[in-house]
């Protein structure tokens, strides 16, 4: 146990921190689609099963980590974690097994049942009933096991701290670090339902419709996992678990200390291209001052993707034609704008791009 | 004769099931195509299409815990009023005088674990390429479902009106007021002015719209009591009835027609 100590002193002593979360996670999802054929085996998947379950139990032990882990309300999200976890394994497993098959020109494990036909009953309907019996069974258990949380009755003078959004939109909360509420709270939002909505429509690869491949779709996939698993669950895993009173970040094992300062030192671009790079003071007129910045973000949204066409989304282009492209390479930029905020902040402790607080329009 | 046997040689039970117990095609046909839930199905799918390692059987879950919610949701309902006065303190009281009483818990937690099946269901049709055609259409059909069921555990957490519940929505509803034009706090929103007077203001926003005030009050209360119990369930009703029906009309669920 106290060999875990250090462990716990190490993590959150020199790991874990808002940069290193994130670095590791893309690290860790690269590592996951580069070494798929590695981790999906039985006896890896199992180790890092047992690695990750003895982790968390040894972790509880931490009554900083417990506290917040034994929150009623998070309890869903490491039943998440673990469901996706096993179910992207599965997923990878087949992955794997069929892009083996195809490289030989064998069907897939689904065309070699696609002409096989079984009766919903008893096939389907056996198992739906089975499910269905499970799923009440557990439900069940978490039912009597753990009471629903009560707080005490609503104060709207007593805010506390953190205020917290339900677990499921935390990571969106966590955005508002990077962005202001009208982008990360309205226009991203509504950008993921639209992109989501528009996928088919713009993806016309052919391949890979009703079986399990990576080699057929590799653009699809890893854009898709991006943000369904970094930019959405564990950005909800940050927003839950170590983002305490005042959204300032906490380790793993850190007491949630309300007096917690972190230093805002962030600036703006205008500040740095009129102040810093010309040494100047700021223009008056803000159209003048924001020039920079709306250069930037017209050129992103403008020019890059005619520049994207022409050079590694050429196949994409040719293939999809102007408007699906224009579509897709839009809905693309809006979500790398995330990660690539993120880095501005981190390295040049970046606030706004476009900063015009009088308008309420900040990038 | 045995007991199953005269059972089922009884009137009743011929008047119920218009065939003999399903372990002949014929039968097995009939069990499905007799039966009003059952004939959802078609007599035969492929066999891919029944592997649990190939659904995870999430889109199936995501609709027995959507019963499983409505079943508790109404059995909460005759304990629950939707007012200031009285919310909190009903379900304090369901706590604690209901016997036996687990019926918030496993609403509660049956939304949250439909919210992960919904997502794990997306994640499972992606995957297997299963939004490519003919199959867009229901694919926007589950999308707008899938965000329904944000919205029906968004709406539910209001409902207690404890700390938790009041600031949790205050958080989630405050992104409202920056919406570019509709809210008050957004970009463009100042652009929409008669002469000297504004159009958009905190009283006429579009978190005024969804709280039916400036603050999470009364009005806000019912309003999502409504939502909850009534508007977004209807919805979600006659969305999963087309994407059901769709899943057929689609040629089962994944793989090319």
């Amino acid at each position: 146990m106290q060999y875990f100590e250090y462990v716990k002193y190490i993590i959150d002593g020199y790991i874990l921190g808002p940069v290193t979360f994130f670095f590791l996670s893309v690290v860790g999802l690269a590592f996951m689609f580069v070494f798929r054929s590695w981790w999906t085996k039985g006896s890896v998947a199992l180790t890092v099963l047992i690695g990750s379950t003895i982790f968390t139990f040894l972790s509880m032990s931490d009554p900083d980590f417990a506290a917040i882990v034994k929150k009623p309300d998070n309890i869903p999200i490491i039943i998440m974690l673990g469901s996706i976890g096993f179910c992207l394994w599965i997923a990878f497993r087949k992955m794997v097994i069929n892009d083996q098959l195809i490289e030989k020109g064998l069907p897939t494990l689904e065309e070699q049942e696609v002409r096989k036909r079984v009766f919903c009953w008893p096939d389907l309907v056996y198992a739906e009933f089975l499910m269905l019996l499970l799923v009440t069974i557990f439900l069940l258990w978490w039912a009597i096991v753990i009471k629903a949380p009560l707080e005490e009755p609503a104060a709207a003078s007593k805010t506390p701290n953190p205020s917290k959004a339900p677990w499921y939109f935390l990571g969106l909360q966590e955005m508002l670090v990077y962005y202001d509420p009208w982008l990360a709270g309205v226009i991203f939002p509504g950008m993921i339902v639209n992109g989501l909505m528009a996928l088919p429509y713009f993806d016309l690869n052919p391949k890979g419709n009703g079986y399990y491949t990576f080699k057929e779709r590799p653009f699809a996939i890893v854009t898709f996992l991006f943000g369904f698993i970094i930019l959405w669950v564990l950005l909800i895993l940050l927003g839950t678990f170590l983002r305490g009173p005042n959204w300032s970040f906490f380790g793993m094992y850190e007491y949630w200390d309300v007096h917690k300062l972190e230093a805002l030192t962030n600036v703006n671009l205008s500040e740095l291209f009129w102040n810093h790079l010309l040494e100047k003071p700021l223009p008056t007129n803000i159209l003048l001052r924001e020039a920079p910045g709306f250069i930037l973000v017209i050129g992103y949204m403008a020019a890059l993707p005619p520049l994207l066409a022409n050079t590694i989304f050429r196949k994409i282009y040719v293939q999809i034609g102007f408007w699906r492209f224009n579509i897709m390479i839009n809905l693309f930029l809006m979500m790398a704008a995330l990660p690539i905020k993120m880095l501005l902040r981190w390295v040049f402790n970046l606030k706004y791009i476009v900063g015009i607080p009088e308008w309420f329009f900040n990038i | 004769m045995s007991l199953w046997n005269w059972i089922t040689e009884t009137q009743v039970w011929r008047s119920i099931f218009r065939h003999k117990y399903p372990d002949n095609p014929r039968d097995q046909s009939l069990a499905v195509l007799s039966n009003v839930f059952l004939h959802l199905h078609p007599i035969k799918v492929k066999k891919s299409g029944v592997r649990m390692s190939f659904t995870w059987c999430m889109g199936g879950i995501t609709f027995f815990l959507f019963l499983v919610e409505t079943i508790t949701g109404i059995l909460l309902m005759f304990y629950y009023r939707p007012t200031v006065e009285w919310a909190f303190n009903d379900i304090k009281a369901l706590r604690e005088l209901a016997p036996l009483g687990i019926m918030r818990e496993l609403h509660r937690w049956g939304a949250h674990l439909m919210v992960i099946t919904v997502w794990l269901h997306m994640l499972r049709v992606f995957l297997t390429g299963s939004y490519k055609p003919p199959r867009e259409f229901n694919w926007n059909v589950g999308v707008i479902l899938l965000v329904l069921t944000l919205l029906l555990s968004f709406t539910g957490y209001l409902l207690p009106w404890d700390q938790l519940a009041v600031w949790a929505i205050t958080v989630g509803t405050n992104m409202a007021r920056a919406t570019p034009f509709l809210g008050h706090e957004g970009p463009g929103a100042s652009l929409l002015a008669l002469g000297d007077v504004q159009i958009v203001t905190a009283g006429s926003d579009v978190r005024f719209a969804l709280l039916s005030g400036t603050l999470v009050g009364p009005a806000a209360l019912l309003r999502f009591y409504v939502l909850h119990c009534i508007a977004i369930p209807l919805a979600a009703g006659l969305l999963m009835a087309i994407h059901f029906w769709r899943v057929r009309k689609d040629g089962g669920i994944s793989g090319p027609l």
